[in-house]
């Protein structure tokens, strides 16, 4: 077994250290994103806690070696509980010019770059723009250059694999990853395994995967390149059993939970758009969970198809993006007047426009929050993190059940992409949704209102004596006939406004990290959580005082948000967008609030919070 | 939840019971109360229970027909109804449902829609009242409107093509297509029964008269004295004869339609002979095509064919997914993939 020989070779001294943030970086066709994710799981099996985030081109086959061609892969791992993929990485692995030139001016000072020194050639260097060798040039001083042959070195490797010369160097961003390993003590099982699966059909190419893994991770072994090898210890995560998780894979498995908890059938209609499709390609797979996936000819077939299944009574969701947002809108509206639960997902990136696609950016906020004509509101949540979109698309289904709403949730590139451990839930913890449809003819009103909630009933068609009209004109109050009574029209508009007010009763206590008086608050909502968190974690580690909150509830806001805000001197809210939650707040509440907006399509690091608030206090 | 064979228990439903309390609010005149009353007077013949029949609609005049029956009704967006009525007819295949459209609605801002619910073949029954003109926005151009139509948009004349509602529905291969005249009642019973009948999209254009809007549109077609000169009515398998003495007839020269007398020569077995069936669609299109002002309309039904159903093959994929699989267990769906266990004393399996 390859875990024994391992042991037997490890004879060069292990180095402890708490975290690590390595970058793979390449041409989309080098398998940087598999490389990625096999390191992934193979830290996920060492115990330690993770953050991943891929970063790749919106071209599907930019040209090879060019410098939009460029694929990376960020993971940081560490002993401790970490909440973000890092911010510069400790090592770079390039596996051409190209993929150097792009992720240079990310690199820490001092930090490591491992390169295919083979593909610095003299055409690779031209596509990437380089005059001169970086490698030989003495550019890179300032950093720990290590150049390995790898495409001799896997070809040596493998000659004696009956593969082709081209199939055989398909290897190397294995033989690449084997290096990898060995220098972080990983274990290379889970990899071997995945490549046994991977290529099932063909045992030769198994095999020469295979070796190029181990050979790379015995090149290390025995290459004097390496003096030593660095380990991360096990992080102390809650006892339980976990997986690793991206945001589209738990929102999807949330929203089939929720489907379960409601026992109510989940209807999901979509149009592709980045990065929103995958849980569209993952929904349509769970047919047998009863999911009926629509894809539609545009967005707004999309989210009216979804109206439809809402009204004849299915758990109705409709995912998509910024642009495919704004053409929900006036479907959504639809979706208000008519008072039918609805789950809107914005995977949000960065616009306007089509913007840049496959990039992260938060700045559909106030379209979901305000975005739409009339006075028209809806809830608005985000969830934290990766694993977090689970708990939230649960929440959002059981808030738009509950009240009988529209429901945004926004989660962005960032999050659908990247990935992180994920304890599983106890699924007996998971509270029922309850969902009950008017069937009593003589009482039925279809706008008489639940007392507390404001909801009003949901009848699905098919139950005698309560066939009703409904659509987007005006109602009358309780009996839902066309009204244009200037009173009655008022009065509706602060009855929808108030049933979404009350869904702040449903919204738990707000947390506070820190104090929870003092002179500086942070307020984050959706993917800078891990930034922000960690970035108080630092400053408060340095004996410093400052205390942040996390929002997962935008619209409303909980009801004890004012009170926490207003102990504070100073709030600052972190956001990639020019202040979209900051204008809220401040409209809401009527407090000066500073704002660290940032806009590149990128999260932010936590560096970056740190140096705000250090700034501030 | 799911509806049943209409309960014997209840009285036969009558035309009224099927007249909501709602006051109409058409023009005076205007042809929409013949759509309603016809299909009032059709409903309790269908045999479905009123709470499985749902009327859909988007924005225009045409489109405030739900508020008239005593069905379920939702009365939506513009252009929007077509994909409204696909989520109900896919979430909840049982109902029968129906779209009530105008020619802006199902052809202008909706015509994305239009055409994607007809290729689907999603077993809904569509209605689009075609009066060429906006209505409900007072006046102006429609996409069906004649090329030169002065309107409110349109001072000096218009310089747009129409477009044939039929024509569109034929070249999306809708299985079901229908034409029927506002004021031809019996007619009108005829053709929308047959489209409640049909398994699969039905698509059934109504020529309407706006009498404050565009007065007349169709008057060539309605007056008595000439109009079995000017209508051929569809029938299957039947030779396409025509005229106040049935002395005309329609046959086929090369790949063009021609109006032929009968007698001198000419008897019913040279005509051409319409059937509805025919899978393929081109002689369908090609009578659609007819505006030629020596030639008749052609009523009735165009198209009625038999194709798989979008809802129904969407319930088979579940149908089949259960059956493979069994019914999805979610903690078998979150305990999959690549897992480890975090022991209490912190280490990792
Ligand atoms: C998004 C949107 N755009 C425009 C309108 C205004 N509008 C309402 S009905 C209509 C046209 C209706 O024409 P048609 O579908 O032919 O119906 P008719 O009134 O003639 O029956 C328009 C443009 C609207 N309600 N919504
Ligand atoms: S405007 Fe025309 S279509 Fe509308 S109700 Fe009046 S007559 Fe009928
Ligand atoms: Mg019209």
């Amino acid at each position: 077994m390859a875990t024994k020989s391992q042991a037997a070779n490890n004879n060069k001294p292990v180095e402890i250290v708490d975290r690590v943030t390595i970058r793979f970086a390449g041409d989309s066709g080098d398998g940087i994103q598999i490389s990625g994710n096999q390191f992934t799981m193979a830290t996920a099996f060492a115990g330690n806690d993770l953050g991943t985030m891929p970063d790749y081109p919106a071209e599907i086959r930019a040209p090879a070696g060019s410098l939009p061609g460029v694929s990376n892969f960020q993971i940081s791992f560490s002993e401790s509980d970490i909440h973000t993929p890092g911010d510069a990485p400790d090592v770079l692995v390039a596996m051409n010019p190209a993929a150097l030139k792009v992720n240079l001016r990310d690199l820490g000072p001092g930090g490591t770059i491992i390169v295919n020194s083979d593909s610095f050639a003299t055409a690779n260097l031209k596509k990437a723009g380089y005059e001169a060798n970086p490698l030989e040039d003495g550019s890179l001083e300032a950093y720990r250059l290590i150049p390995i042959a790898i495409t001799q070195l896997n070809a040596k490797a493998l000659e004696e694999s009956p593969l082709s010369k081209k199939e055989r160097d398909r290897c190397k961003n294995f033989y690449a990853l084997g290096v990898i390993y060995w220098l972080y003590d990983r274990p290379l099982q889970t990899t071997l395994d995945f490549i046994a699966e991977k290529f099932a059909k063909s045992p030769e190419t198994v095999a020469a995967n295979q070796t190029a893994l181990k050979s790379g991770y015995n090149f290390a072994d025995t290459t004097e390149i390496f003096t030593s090898h660095f380990r991360v210890r096990q992080a102390q995560l809650p006892p339980g059993e976990y997986r690793n998780i991206t945001g589209s894979e738990s929102l999807v498995l949330g929203l089939v939970a929720a489907s379960q908890l409601a026992e109510t059938p989940l209807f999901y209609g979509s149009y592709p758009i980045t990065p929103a499709s995958e849980m569209l390609h993952e929904l349509a797979y769970l047919k047998n969970f009863g999911v009926r996936t629509f894809q539609a000819e545009d967005e707004i077939a999309a989210v009216c198809a979804t109206i439809g299944a809402s009204y004849a009574g299915s758990l109705a969701v409709t995912g998509t993006s910024g642009p495919g947002a704004a053409l929900k809108s006036e479907a959504v509206g639809l979706a208000v007047m008519a008072e039918l639960p609805l789950v809107v997902v914005n995977v949000q990136r960065a616009g306007p426009s089509t913007g840049m696609p496959t990039k992260t950016e938060q700045a559909d906020l106030l379209q979901a929050a305000v975005g739409r004509n009339g006075e028209c509101p809806v809830v608005v949540l985000a969830p934290a993190t990766p694993a977090d979109c689970f708990s939230m698309a649960i929440e959002a289904c059981r808030l738009a059940v509950k009240y009988m709403t529209p429901v945004y949730l926004m989660t962005d590139g960032y999050l659908a992409n990247g990935s992180e451990p994920w304890r599983l839930p106890d699924l007996a913890s998971l509270k029922k949704i309850p969902v009950s449809h008017a069937a009593d003819a003589k009482s039925f009103e279809p706008y008489q209102r639940d007392p507390k909630t404001l909801a009003r009933p949901w009848v699905v068609p098919g139950a005698p004596g309560l066939e009703y009209r409904i659509g987007g004109l005006e109602k009358a109050e309780v009996t839902g006939d066309v009204s244009y009574d200037p009173v009655n029209h008022e009065r509706m508009v602060h009855l929808r406004a108030e049933k979404i007010r009350r869904v702040a009763q449903d919204i738990p206590p707000t947390e506070v990290f820190g104090e929870t008086s003092g002179q500086l608050l942070l307020v984050s909502w959706g993917s800078t959580f891990g930034a922000v968190h960690s970035a108080v974690e630092r400053v408060r580690a340095k004996g410093k005082k400052v205390s942040s909150v996390h929002l997962r509830h935008i619209s409303p806001f909980p009801a004890d948000l004012g009170q926490i805000l207003k102990s504070f001197e100073t709030v600052l809210v972190p956001e990639l967008n020019l202040g979209q939650l900051r204008l809220l707040l401040r409209g809401e509440y009527g407090l000066p609030v500073v704002g660290l907006n940032k806009v590149q399509g990128r999260p932010f690091t936590i560096g970056e919070v740190q140096q705000k608030i250090e700034e501030l206090i | 939840m799911t509806p049943t064979a209409p309960p014997t228990a209840r009285p036969a439903p009558t035309r009224q019971d099927f007249a909501s309390d709602q006051e109409v609010r058409w023009c005076p005149g205007c042809g929409d109360y013949s759509i309603l009353a016809q299909m009032q007077k059709i409903m309790p013949d269908l045999g479905i229970a009123r709470e499985n029949i749902v009327f859909v609609s988007g924005i225009g005049c045409s489109s405030r027909f739900p508020y008239y029956m005593n069905t379920y009704g939702f009365h939506t967006i513009h252009g929007r109804a077509t994909a409204i009525a696909t989520g109900i007819k896919c979430a909840h295949p049982e109902l029968s449902v129906w779209v009530m459209t105008g020619d802006g609605d199902g052809l202008s801002i909706g015509g994305n829609h239009m055409l994607h619910i007809l290729r689907r073949n999603v077993d809904v029954k569509i209605v689009l009242f075609n009066n060429r003109i906006y209505g409900l926005t007072k006046g102006q151009l429609s996409p069906t409107s004649e090329l030169g139509k002065i309107t409110k948009s349109t001072p000096v004349g218009s310089i747009e093509h129409p477009i044939n509602p039929v024509s569109f529905a034929i070249a999306a291969e809708a299985t079901f297509v229908a034409r029927a005249i506002d004021s031809e009642t019996a007619h009108m019973q005829e053709v929308l029964k047959r489209a409640a009948m049909h398994k699969g999209v039905a698509f059934v254009e109504i020529l309407q008269n706006c009498n404050i809007f565009n007065d007349g549109a169709w008057d060539s077609l309605k007056d008595r004295e000439v109009k079995s000169d000017r209508l051929v009515n569809l029938q299957s398998r039947k030779p396409l004869v025509f005229g106040k003495n049935r002395d005309k007839g329609i046959r086929l020269n090369g790949y063009k339609l021609e109006v032929a007398s009968l007698g001198s020569g000419v008897s019913e077995s040279d005509l051409l002979v319409y059937d509805e069936t025919e899978t393929d669609s081109s002689l369908a299109f090609l009578l659609s095509r007819e505006g030629r002002p020596d030639f008749p309309v052609p009523i009735g039904v165009f198209r009625d064919v038999v194709a798989p159903t979008y809802d129904e093959l969407l319930s088979k994929q579940i149908a089949q997914a259960q059956a493979k699989k069994g019914p999805g267990s979610l903690k078998d769906l979150i305990y999959s993939g690549m897992r480890w266990t975090v022991k209490a004393n912190g280490t990792s399996v």
